[in-house]
């Protein structure tokens, strides 16, 4: 299979090599951007290290984790928060899980916005808390959607035989 | 009028003189008449202003035609004809006529007419008004102009008496007073001294009126300047002349502020008790009167200069302290250089005495030593001893003493270099051996496995410690045997409660050994123990059997204990049960580059480390799924088997003695990990058996590392956690626990 693919890419290569590469550099270049925008930090970095032969899709299983997870508990958050009685223990508990979340994956705007949450939830400052929670689920959005282009850009990759360039570091 | 008849008879009968008088009065009134018009087009027409036109015309018709009817009833006092009388007749018609209407405009005009005047009355009133209210801002501006003079000279100067002097000048130039003189209160308070005049000479500067007199409590009472009576003691300065009717007297109190009432942020109303009273007199005879523009001059003069004192008494007071610290500074300066002195010649003392006190006290002990070898009878061989020993004493006392005096004035510094701490263990046995066995005491030494071979601190200075520390023990004991052992001191040892001043912080290129000497000799009463450590106080029940000692060792040990960050106590039971002489020390892990003293672990590149985690078993404790997912992945790319938990029961149902790392995360809310790790100590009391804990943390607070040293983790990581810092972390721990 591999052999074929190795095949299927030097013909490719001939025909395609323009295309392959533009496709690689628009992937580093996606990749780049959301660094320098601060949506993804260094961790994000280390997931990629762990991704091997072994354990193949390592990152897109967890990040789809942390989708499914993270959207939980923005429900539960609204939920929580719409009650008359709020309980501020239980939407601490929530922000802390999601913060850790994200901070597991390198979703950087999500984790500050959860910090803020956090001392509005602190406070017991209801308004505040609403707000930060609006800012939380745009953030969490944003980086859901440019996760989603970055893996589908990845695939694209893959599928026309190439492999995923790996950064050392991001370029800032 | 007389009625024309047509006789023929001559007009000038016996009423001829009323008729001519009558005659000669409608003349007149006719030529008034026709010149009224006349003076009045005249003049208005020279004045620009008369907006009554029409009516003029008609007055002058009016009187025009009144006057033609007088003119024309003069030909009707002799016969007329009818013509005349026609021309009579339409005259006096027009003029009804022209009359009548004027009558009734004169209804229209007449008010305006006299509302003019009442409009010309309040334009006078008004324009003497403004008069008035220039003249008032022109005082003021005056008044306003003298302030600022007035201030600026107040204000040049920070010298208290010229401030004083300018004012009273000023104010006498500025309001032409007769006399002005200022009275401040004595330092009883009871009374105002006179300090200052501005013309007068006579009365001694000095003369003192009491305060509490009426008008002058009236004047300090409030904030404006008050009229008092001119006879008034404060007044009465100049002689009293009798036919001068002596001027008002104005006074005003001046506030004499205090430095610390600055701060107060009501100034000066509440905090200011003494006042200064300044009195303004008038020129007597001049019947002027204090007007109150002038008042308000002299009441903001008097706050000026208020102000102006207590620059000058601020000024003052920083040139006192200045002068004051700078007698302090140079006093200071001269004891520490004395006290420079005296270091200096305590230490070359010392220096000197070192040299020259050893020297003669290694002549005497090596000679003694070598008389020793030579042939003695008992009697000199006993003498020889007795020489050597209370040499030797008096060197050990030597070298305490100068040691002592170093560390106590902190010129002492530790020789910090890399030894072998093995071999000081072995040295001092070898020292201690021979005294031992002449006492038949049995010394054993455990040294603990993973005790490092070698240390970075100060040898000699470690080894006299453990010299005297075991010295001690076995001078103390008769019988028995001693033990020393030593151990690396991990964190949950460290925090003894009996040292719970002590606060060890292991870090990473350092380590805390424990030697612990235990003796089955005299024992020490507890209520001494605290003593022991006091430098020359002598124990008095063992003074008795002792060979001596200076009572310092302990002390030196103790100073060179806490020179290497650590803690030194002695434990014992009482008397005859013998005692534990326990200290901990810090000591350096050497380099570890140097690779012949460590062949086995250098410090490799990643890939190899890889291998020594093949199969490591870890468990990992996060209730956080994406968290748990992560690490996971992290510890299988470095090839651990990992089972995952997400609670601390279920660890404690999972973990097993095969895993050899529990991670935990330590700060997930719901979840007590210290409880958990507590309870992981107490299911594998054996060192060996227990995995090794590592907590996952997100913060580095204090707090959180406190805890984990109190529950004894092995380790701690920040999340998030990279793959080299849990590669390292992982060597590390096993390096040391395995």
């Amino acid at each position: 299979m591999r052999a074929s693919l190795e095949g299927e890419k030097q013909q490719t290569d001939q025909s395609m090599d323009g295309g392959l590469m533009q496709m690689q550099r628009r992937l580093a270049e996606y990749r780049n951007a959301l660094f320098k925008e601060g949506i993804l930090d260094s961790q994000y970095l280390q997931l990629q290290e762990l991704q091997d032969e072994s354990n193949p899709d390592f990152v897109v299983e967890v990040v789809s984790l942390f989708f499914t997870d993270s959207e939980k508990l923005l429900n539960d958050l609204s939920r929580d928060l719409a009650q008359q009685n709020v309980d501020f223990k239980r939407v601490d508990a929530h922000v802390h899980q999601l913060k850790g979340s994200s901070s597991s994956i390198g979703a950087e705007k999500v984790k500050n916005a959860c910090i803020v949450f956090r001392n509005f939830c602190q406070e017991k400052n209801i308004p505040g808390c609403l707000r930060c929670l609006q800012q939380i689920k745009q953030e969490f959005l944003l980086v859901k959607s440019k996760l989603e282009t970055l893996f589908k850009l990845e695939q694209q990759v893959v599928a026309a035989g190439g492999s995923i360039p790996t950064v050392q570091q991001p370029i800032l | 009028m007389m009625e024309s008849c047509n006789c023929i008879e001559p007009q000038w009968p016996a009423d001829e003189l009323l008729m001519k008088y009558q005659y000669i009065s409608d003349f007149f009134i006719a030529l008034a008449y026709f010149s009224i018009p006349l003076e009045l087009i005249y003049f208005v027409k020279k004045s620009a202003v008369f907006p009554y036109r029409w009516v003029l015309v008609q007055f002058g018709a009016f009187i025009v035609l009144c006057g033609a009817t007088h003119l024309i009833n003069l030909w009707t006092f002799t016969m007329h004809s009818r013509t005349v009388a026609v021309v009579m007749t339409t005259a006096k018609v027009l003029t009804a006529v022209v009359s009548c209407a004027t009558a009734l405009m004169l209804v229209h005009i007449i008010p305006d007419l006299l509302s003019v005047k009442t409009r010309e009355l309040f334009l006078k009133n008004k324009a003497a008004e403004l008069d008035r209210e220039m003249g008032l801002i022109r005082t003021q501006e005056e008044t306003g102009r003298h302030v600022r003079m007035l201030t600026h000279e107040i204000r040049s100067t920070l010298d208290r008496h010229t401030i004083l002097k300018t004012t009273l000048v000023e104010l006498g130039r500025t309001l032409a007073l007769e006399e002005c003189a200022l009275w401040m209160p004595t330092r009883s308070g009871l009374e105002l001294q006179l300090s200052y005049t501005l013309r007068q000479q006579q009365n001694p500067v000095g003369y003192t009126v009491p305060i509490h007199l009426p008008e002058i409590n009236k004047v300090l009472g409030r904030n404006c300047a008050v009229k008092i009576p001119p006879n008034s003691p404060v007044a009465r300065i100049r002689p009293l002349a009798g036919k001068y009717i002596p001027g008002e007297v104005v006074a005003v109190r001046v506030p004499l502020l205090h430095l610390s009432n600055f701060q107060i942020n009501d100034w000066p109303e509440l905090s200011t008790k003494r006042y200064a009273l300044m009195v303004l007199m008038l020129p007597s005879d001049s019947a002027r009167q204090w007007h109150v523009h002038e008042l308000e001059l002299v009441e903001v003069v008097a706050d000026q200069v208020a102000v102006a004192l207590s620059h000058a008494a601020i000024l003052e007071e920083s040139m006192r302290a200045r002068d004051l610290l700078m007698e302090q500074n140079v006093a200071l300066d001269l004891a520490r250089r004395e006290a420079e002195t005296a270091i200096r010649a305590r230490n070359d003392f010392l220096a000197v005495m070192n040299h020259e006190m050893r020297t003669p006290m290694h002549a005497i002990i090596a000679l003694s030593s070598l008389l020793q070898e030579t042939e003695l009878t008992p009697e000199q061989r006993l003498m020889v001893e007795t020489i050597m020993k209370s040499s030797n004493l008096l060197a050990t006392l030597i070298n305490d003493v100068l040691d002592l005096s170093r560390l106590e004035d902190g010129s002492f510094q530790l020789n910090i270099a890399t030894f072998n701490l093995h071999a000081v263990f072995r040295e001092v046995l070898n020292l201690i051996k021979p005294v031992a066995s002449v006492k038949k005491l049995l010394i054993t030494l455990n040294l603990a496995p993973d005790l490092p071979e070698y240390a970075v601190g100060d040898e000699k200075r470690l080894m006299q410690v453990i010299l005297n520390v075991v010295g001690n023990a076995v001078k103390f004991s008769k019988e028995g045997g001693i033990s020393i052992t030593a151990f690396v001191a991990k964190a949950e040892y460290l925090r003894d409660a009996r040292t719970p001043e002590f606060f060890p912080v292991p870090s990473d290129n350092h380590f805390y050994i424990r030697v612990q000497v235990k003796d089955s000799g005299s024992g020490i009463n507890p209520q001494d123990i605290p003593k022991l450590f006091t430098k020359f106080v002598h124990n008095q029940s063992l003074a008795t059997r002792n060979s001596g000692g200076s009572g310092l060792g302990l002390a030196i040990c103790k100073r060179f204990v806490s020179l290497m960050d650590g803690h030194i106590w002695i434990e014992s039971e009482g008397l005859g049960k013998g005692c534990t002489a326990t200290f901990i020390v810090r000591l350096g892990i050497p380099e570890k580059l140097n690779e012949s003293k460590f062949p086995v672990l250098p410090k490799v590149p990643s890939n190899h480390n890889q291998a020594n985690f093949s199969g490591l078993k870890v468990l990992v404790m996060d209730d956080n799924g994406v968290s748990r997912a992560v690490t996971k992945g992290l510890l299988l790319h470095l090839g651990c088997d990992v089972t995952t938990v997400s609670s601390g029961d279920e660890l404690l149902h999972v973990v097993s003695q095969e895993h050899k790392v529990v991670l935990l995360d330590v700060c997930s809310p719901g979840i007590d990990s210290y409880e958990v790790a507590v309870q992981i100590h107490r299911l594998y009391s054996k060192h060996h058996e227990r995995p090794l804990l590592v907590a996952l943390t997100g913060s580095t607070d204090k707090l959180t590392k406190e805890n984990c040293m109190r529950v004894g983790m092995d380790g701690v990581l920040q999340k998030p956690v990279s793959l080299d810092k849990m590669r390292n972390v992982l060597s590390e721990l096993l390096e040391h626990g395995l």
